[in-house]
């Protein structure tokens, strides 16, 4: 996985320029400001494909969240050293062990799992780090695609920039076989979101979300995981010890 | 996050120091040692809140001259010059650098070469076996000496990274960052059995003299040498070994059918073990390598490492190098996953370089612009005091 782009790609040119850490937390990507919006208050979040640690600063910095983001660039993981954000360097494909002595809030994976090779033991294992898993996935099947597709070609645009022959995305799903894949791994959805991106911003997508979405967002839990909504009210019972 | 070029700057000529301490130490294997002595070295300056100091802890066979030159030898250059001096990683124009030589060395603290005062004579094999534990415990009380209450960061690679885990964990609040590279939690049974050889070879060499070898006026030399070549072979990576040396004959086209050296290898080898030979002392070896042996913090919380770092306050940077196979990326893994557990704030980086277990001491461009990256930030929150 490239995590650089996510593995998708920069999402419509939003690269914030690299910040300091005695900077303001830089406004976030829109589609991370979503995921951002489904983190509860105080929460212990992992983030795996965190980039340049953007989402984890943000958080820290106005939920009073903690954790750790896992990266696999080094120049990111320079990025989220300089963002104050604690980073391991890892290879999410070659396994999540390093993370399973601990317990998390939230796991969060940002348009990262279609540019992995083990996608469903991927999900299977982060549903057991976290009592809840945010998900979002570049959605295949938006119309746009399609035309590419009937012109005889694989699509490549500014969301999807690369070429057949050296993309980082391994996994074309849409909407419809994401569900499907997260039904059949017996997951529960608390919550998704279809949405749109244009001209930097994200914008929810109410009717054909498998034709008119560019992106979906997924929160859910493993069935029989003891978490709720209300399970998730927690606050920092884990106190996170801040940098001197 | 510019990498100074490592040959361009340096701290220039230091005069080593000598700490005297008249109150014997109390060891973990129920010894004393006393009186004592600690050599060291210091660069940059002690800022006014005397929150800006760096303890550099070495690893097998180094000392307290990390940066600079010696003043009588311009040529002789510290260990870790690329990593520390002015506009290096750790700039010595922000912080107050130490280098510190472990007690039971030989070079210039108490060790088995130097005089027993209870019989005038060298300690020798008399001399205690010392432990991280009681390294630790000794650079503590030279820290009280230099008026340092507490480090803005404890640093070292190999057993100089065991030293720093094990300063977060003794005196959590005299560290606000550990900085462990290329070490371990524990040495593996193959890292034992390595040690092991290296140590026979010692205790075998005829000139050993069960460690009182100074009366008879010789060294071990042989022993030491042997003991030199097998862990250097753990040092470096196949790979690097392959590249560096291949099957490369000495001096000849052909095969000589004999055993005097044939192979570039060996030749290379053969001159590591008699240049160490020629200035380390074999008591000393023995005795860090056995404390490398010891050290194993999770040991007195029933395997637990998460638990024998739960007293650390310290922020962690770990990095590893992934053809390190005397001390690999899993054990690094192994203290991250604990330090999580523990919800520490930590930083590690995998480094894809290929000299082995050495590329702790190499400028690797990306290794070093991490620690430069970590010790900008740790130089930014000096004086902050919300730990």
């Amino acid at each position: 996985m490239t995590s650089e782009t996510r593995g998708m790609g920069p999402a419509d040119g939003q690269t914030a320029p690299e910040r300091d850490a005695d900077l303001p937390v830089p406004g976030l990507r829109s589609d991370l400001a979503k995921i951002a919006d489904w983190v509860p208050k105080g929460a212990r979040v992992l983030d795996l494909g965190c980039g340049d640690g953007s989402l984890l600063a943000w958080l820290a910095e106005n939920k009073g969240c903690h954790g750790y983001g896992a990266e696999i660039a080094h120049d990111n993981l320079v990025t989220c050293l300089s963002r104050g954000v604690s980073v391991v360097q890892a290879n999410i494909d070659e396994g999540l062990e390093i993370f399973s002595g601990s317990r998390f809030d939230i796991v969060i994976l940002s348009q990262a799992l279609q540019a992995t090779h083990q996608t469903e033991r991927i999900l299977t294992e982060i549903a057991q780090l976290a009592r809840e898993v945010i998900v979002s996935i570049p959605n295949f099947g938006h119309w746009s695609h399609l035309i590419s597709l009937a012109r005889g070609h694989m699509p490549v645009n500014r969301r999807l920039p690369y070429q057949w022959y050296d993309t980082p995305n391994l996994h074309f799903a849409t909407t419809q076989d994401f569900e499907q894949l997260l039904a059949r791994l017996q997951m529960t959805v608390l919550q998704k979101a279809y949405l749109r991106e244009s001209t930097g911003q994200v914008h929810p997508v109410r009717w054909w979300p498998t034709l008119r979405s560019t992106l979906a967002l997924y929160r859910f839990k493993a069935s029989g995981s003891v978490s709720s909504e209300k399970a998730l009210g927690v606050s920092s019972h884990h106190p996170h010890r801040r940098i001197t | 996050m510019a990498v100074v070029n490592p040959s361009t700057l340096s701290v220039g000529s230091v005069l080593a120091q000598e700490a005297e301490f008249s109150s014997p130490l109390r060891l973990v294997s129920g010894q004393e040692i006393g009186p004592y002595r600690l050599a060291y070295e210091t660069y940059g300056r002690l800022n006014a809140r005397a929150d800006n100091a760096v303890l550099i802890c070495h690893a097998l066979n180094a000392s307290h001259h990390v940066a600079g030159s010696r003043p009588d030898n311009p040529d002789d250059i510290g260990w870790w010059d690329n990593m520390i001096g002015p506009g290096k990683p750790v700039d010595t124009r922000q912080f107050f650098v130490i280098g510190v030589n472990n007690l039971g060395s030989c070079f210039g603290s108490t060790g088995p070469a130097s005089l027993n005062p209870a019989t005038g004579q060298p300690y020798g094999s008399d001399f205690p076996v010392v432990t991280v534990e009681d390294w630790v415990h000794a650079q503590a009380l030279l820290a009280d000496r230099l008026g340092i209450h507490r480090f803005a960061a404890v640093m070292g690679g190999s057993l100089g990274g065991m030293q720093a885990m094990q300063w977060a964990i003794s005196y959590p609040s005299r560290v606000a960052h550990a900085v462990v590279i290329a070490s371990t939690p524990r040495l593996s049974a193959q890292n034992i059995a390595f040690n092991e050889v290296a140590r026979r070879a010692i205790l075998n060499d005829p000139d050993f003299h069960g460690g009182h070898y100074y009366a008879h006026g010789v060294v071990p030399r042989h022993g030491l040498s042997v003991a030199r070549m097998i862990g250097h072979i753990t040092y470096l990576s196949d790979d690097d070994m392959a590249q560096k040396f291949g099957r490369s004959l000495r001096g000849a086209n052909d095969y000589r059918f004999g055993f005097d050296v044939e192979f570039e290898i060996e030749s290379y080898l053969r001159h590591q073990g008699e240049k160490f030979s020629g200035y380390f002392d074999a008591n000393t070896y023995l005795r860090i390598t056995r404390a490398l042996d010891y050290f194993d913090p999770a040991r007195s919380h029933g395997g637990d490492l998460a638990k024998a770092l739960a007293p650390a306050t310290a922020a962690f940077c770990l990095v590893s190098f992934t053809t390190d196979w005397r001390f690999p990326p899993e054990r690094s893994r192994e203290m991250v996953s604990a330090l999580m557990q523990n919800n520490a704030r930590l930083t590690y980086a995998e480094i894809d370089a290929p000299h082995g277990h050495d590329a702790f001491l190499m400028s690797d461009p990306r290794y070093h612009a991490l620690i430069s990256e970590y010790f900008r930030q740790v130089h930014r929150t000096l004086g902050r005091t919300d730990d």
